[in-house]
C-alpha cells in the first residue's frame, strides 16, 4: 500500500493513495454512521411525525389524504377523557404499589447478600435474578394460574397460613378473587411487578455496596460508632448515586407498565378498567378505535408526565448525574 | 468482611461493619426470598405435567402429574409451537448478528478516534436512551405499516441493529482494555482502518461481545410489544406471541399452555445457568457504570 507513495514528488495522488486518505481520514464517521442513519430513519423521524400527528385527525385505514389538521383537539380530548385519567391513576397506583415494596425489599436483601454469604454470593444473585431474564409473558400466564380465585395456589397458602396461631390473622380468611375483583387486581399486577424486579435492583444495590470501601467501616468503629451509626452515616449516604438510578430506572419504567397488566388482566385492562394503564389505553385506542391521532397525543401528554417526574426525582434523589462523560 | 477485630481486641468484640441485620435473620429473609423467587418456576414445571382439570382442583397438584404427553399434543393441535420457537430463534440471532457488528464498529470509532465533533455526537448516542419507548409505539406502526414490513420480522431486529446501549458497552471495554499502541502499530504497518477493527479489535473483545450478545439475544426472544404490532398470523408468530393467542382462547387448555410456557423459558435458564455472571454484569452496565 505504501508503495504508490514513492512516485516522484508531489504527483496526482493515484487511486489507490485516494482510498488511503480517504478511509483514514472518514474512517470513524463511516463506522458510526449507522447508528445515525438507523436514528433518523427508526428514531427521530417517527417521533417527530408522531408530534404532526398528535394536532392531526387520522384514521390510518382511509389513508393519508383524509389527514386533518385539528390543533389542540387531540390534546384537550385526552385531557376531557375519564378513561385516559383512570388509566393515568391506574398506572401510577401500580406504579406505587409495585416501586416502593421494590425497593424497601431489594436494599435489605442486598446487604444479607453482601454480609452474611462468601462462597454462595453469586450463586444466591444469579437466583433472584432468574425472573428479570424471563419473558414477561411467560412469567404473568404462570401467575394467572396461580392467583385463580377457587384453586389458585397463592390462596390456598394464605389460607394455610392464617389457620397458623399467633400470626395467622395477618392473613385473609376468605379467598380472594385477585384477579376479577376491582379492589386487588392492582395489588395483583404490582405483586407480580415486584417479583420481577425486586432481583435486578437487589443486584443494582449490592454493586453500589460492594463499591463502598471497607476501611470506612473501620474507621468509624474505631471511632465507636455502633453498626446503626454507621449504616445511617456511612452506607445511606454512599449508596445514594446508585439509588438514585434505581429510582429513576423504576419510575421511568412503571409508567410506562404494558405486558404485565395486558396479559394478567386482558386487553380489556380488567374488572372495572382498574388495571388499564395509560400504555395499554394508548395501544387500544390506537389499535381497536384506529385513531392515530388520538393515540399519538395521549404517548406525547405520558411523556410529559415521564419527563416531569423526572426532573422531580432528579431534585430530590440526585445531584444531576447523567450517565455521561465517564 | 475484611475488618476482624474479634480475635485480637476483647474490648469490641463485634466490630460493626455496616450491617443492619444479624447473620440469622440475613440468612432466613434470604432463604425466603430465594423461595418466593423459585416456586413459580417450579409451578410452572409441575403444572405443565397436569391436565386442566387437575390444575384447578383443591389442593392443586404439587408434584408431577401423568398428563405431560397429552399437554405437548394439544399444544400442537393448537399452535405451530416449533414453528414460533424457530421464529424467536431467526430474530434473536438476527439482532444478535447484527446488534454486535454494528455496536463493536460504532463503540470503536468512539473509543479510539479523535474526529470532529465527537463529544457531541456519543451525547447524541446516549441521549437516545432517554427517549421513552411508549413515544414510538404509534408511529412505529404506522410505518412498518407503510413500508409494508407488517409480517416481517426484519422491521423488528433492523431499527434496533446499532442500538445506543450496545455502542455505550462497546466503547467502554474498547476504550479501557485494548491499547492505543496496539492499533497505531497495526496502522504503521499498513492495516486499512476496518482491517484494524477487524483483526486487532474484534478479537480481543470477547468478553464484551459475549455480554452484548447475551443481553441482546434475551431481549428479543422475550419482546412482545413488537411482535404484537408486526405479526398477524400464527405462522409469523414468536413463541411469546404465540403464548399469549393460545392464552387467549375461550377454553384455554392451561396444561397445553404451560408446556408452551416451559418450552420458551427453559432455553433462556440453560443459557442463564452457564453466563449468568456475564449477563448481571452486563444488564446492569448502563445503570452502574454510567
Amino acid at each position: 500500500m505504501q508503495a504508490s507513495a514513492t512516485a516522484p514528488p508531489r504527483p496526482r495522488p493515484s487511486l489507490g493513495t485516494r482510498w488511503e486518505v480517504f478511509q483514514r481520514r472518514y474512517a470513524p464517521y463511516i463506522f458510526i454512521s449507522p447508528f445515525f442513519i438507523l436514528f433518523l430513519v427508526f428514531g427521530l423521524f417517527p417521533i417527530l411525525f408522531s408530534l404532526y400527528l398528535s394536532f392531526h385527525q387520522w384514521q390510518p385505514a382511509s389513508g393519508l389524504g383524509s389527514m386533518k389538521f385539528i390543533g389542540w383537539r387531540n390534546f384537550t380530548d385526552n385531557l376531557t377523557d375519564p378513561t385516559f385519567w383512570q388509566s393515568l391513576r391506574n398506572t401510577g397506583v401500580i406504579a406505587l404499589e409495585s416501586g416502593v415494596p421494590q425497593h424497601l425489599m431489594a436494599i435489605p436483601l442486598a446487604f444479607a447478600i453482601h454480609t452474611s454469604l462468601k462462597k454462595v454470593q453469586g450463586l444466591v444473585t444469579a437466583l433472584y435474578f432468574l425472573p428479570y431474564i424471563t419473558s414477561v409473558v411467560a412469567i404473568s400466564i404462570i401467575f394467572v394460574t396461580l392467583f385463580s380465585w377457587q384453586y389458585g395456589v397463592i390462596n390456598v397458602a394464605l389460607n394455610a397460613l392464617h389457620q397458623l396461631p399467633l400470626i395467622g390473622g395477618l392473613f385473609p380468611a376468605e379467598k380472594i378473587n385477585w384477579l376479577g375483583n376491582r379492589d386487588f387486581i392492582q395489588p395483583a399486577v404490582a405483586s407480580v411487578v415486584v417479583w420481577k424486579y425486586v432481583g435486578w435492583n437487589t443486584v443494582l444495590y449490592l454493586s453500589g455496596i460492594q463499591a463502598i470501601p471497607a476501611d470506612l467501616y473501620e474507621a468509624a468503629s474505631v471511632d465507636g460508632a455502633t453498626t446503626r451509626q454507621s449504616f445511617r452515616f456511612i452506607t445511606l449516604p454512599l449508596l445514594r448515586p446508585i439509588m438514585f438510578v434505581a429510582i429513576t430506572l423504576t419510575l421511568i419504567g412503571n409508567l410506562q407498565l404494558f405486558e404485565e397488566p395486558f396479559i394478567l388482566a386482558g386487553d380489556s385492562g380488567g374488572i372495572g378498567n382498574r388495571a388499564l394503564t395509560t400504555v395499554m389505553y394508548m395501544f387500544r385506542t390506537y389499535n381497536f378505535y384506529g385513531d392515530a391521532g388520538l393515540a399519538a397525543a395521549m404517548s406525547w401528554l405520558l411523556f410529559i408526565l415521564i419527563g416531569a417526574l423526572t426532573l422531580v426525582n432528579n431534585r430530590v434523589f440526585g445531584k444531576s448525574r447523567l450517565s455521561g462523560n465517564d | 468482611m475484611a475488618v476482624d477485630f474479634s480475635t485480637a481486641a476483647p474490648v469490641r468484640p463485634r466490630a460493626s461493619t455496616g450491617r443492619p441485620l444479624s447473620r440469622g435473620a440475613a440468612i432466613s429473609l434470604l432463604v425466603l426470598g430465594a423461595l418466593l423467587t423459585v416456586l413459580p418456576f417450579y409451578f410452572m414445571f409441575v403444572f405443565s405435567t397436569h391436565s386442566r382439570g387437575e390444575i384447578f382442583n383443591l389442593p392443586p397438584p404439587v408434584w408431577f402429574g401423568q398428563h405431560a404427553a397429552t399437554n405437548y399434543d394439544s399444544l400442537l393441535a393448537r399452535m405451530p409451537f416449533w414453528r414460533n420457537l424457530w421464529n424467536s430463534l431467526y430474530l434473536a440471532i438476527m439482532s444478535t448478528g447484527s446488534t454486535l457488528f454494528f455496536c463493536s464498529l460504532a463503540g470503536y470509532a468512539f473509543a479510539m478516534y479523535t474526529f470532529r465533533f465527537r463529544e457531541q455526537l456519543f451525547g447524541v448516542v446516549l441521549a437516545t436512551l432517554l427517549i421513552p419507548g411508549a413515544l414510538n409505539i404509534v408511529p412505529f406502526a404506522l410505518m412498518m405499516q407503510a413500508l409494508g414490513w407488517i409480517d416481517a420480522p426484519r422491521s423488528l431486529w433492523v431499527p434496533g441493529m446499532a442500538g445506543a446501549f450496545g455502542i455505550f458497552l462497546m466503547r467502554q471495554y474498547i476504550g479501557s482494555a485494548i491499547p492505543r499502541e496496539l492499533v497505531e502499530a497495526a496502522r504503521i504497518d499498513g492495516c486499512t482502518e476496518f482491517g484494524i477493527y477487524r483483526r486487532i479489535i474484534v478479537p480481543l473483545c470477547g468478553p464484551a461481545l459475549a455480554t452484548l450478545g447475551l443481553v441482546t439475544f434475551i431481549a428479543s426472544w422475550n419482546n412482545f410489544l413488537g411482535p404484537l404490532i408486526i405479526f398477524r398470523s400464527a405462522q409469523t408468530y414468536p413463541a411469546a406471541l404465540a403464548l399469549r393467542s393460545l392464552q387467549g382462547l375461550v377454553n384455554t387448555d392451561w396444561g397445553a399452555l404451560l408446556v408452551g410456557v416451559v418450552l420458551t423459558v427453559v432455553p433462556l435458564l440453560i443459557v442463564f445457568v452457564f453466563a449468568s455472571r456475564q449477563l448481571i454484569a452486563g444488564l446492569t452496565a448502563g445503570a452502574t457504570k454510567g
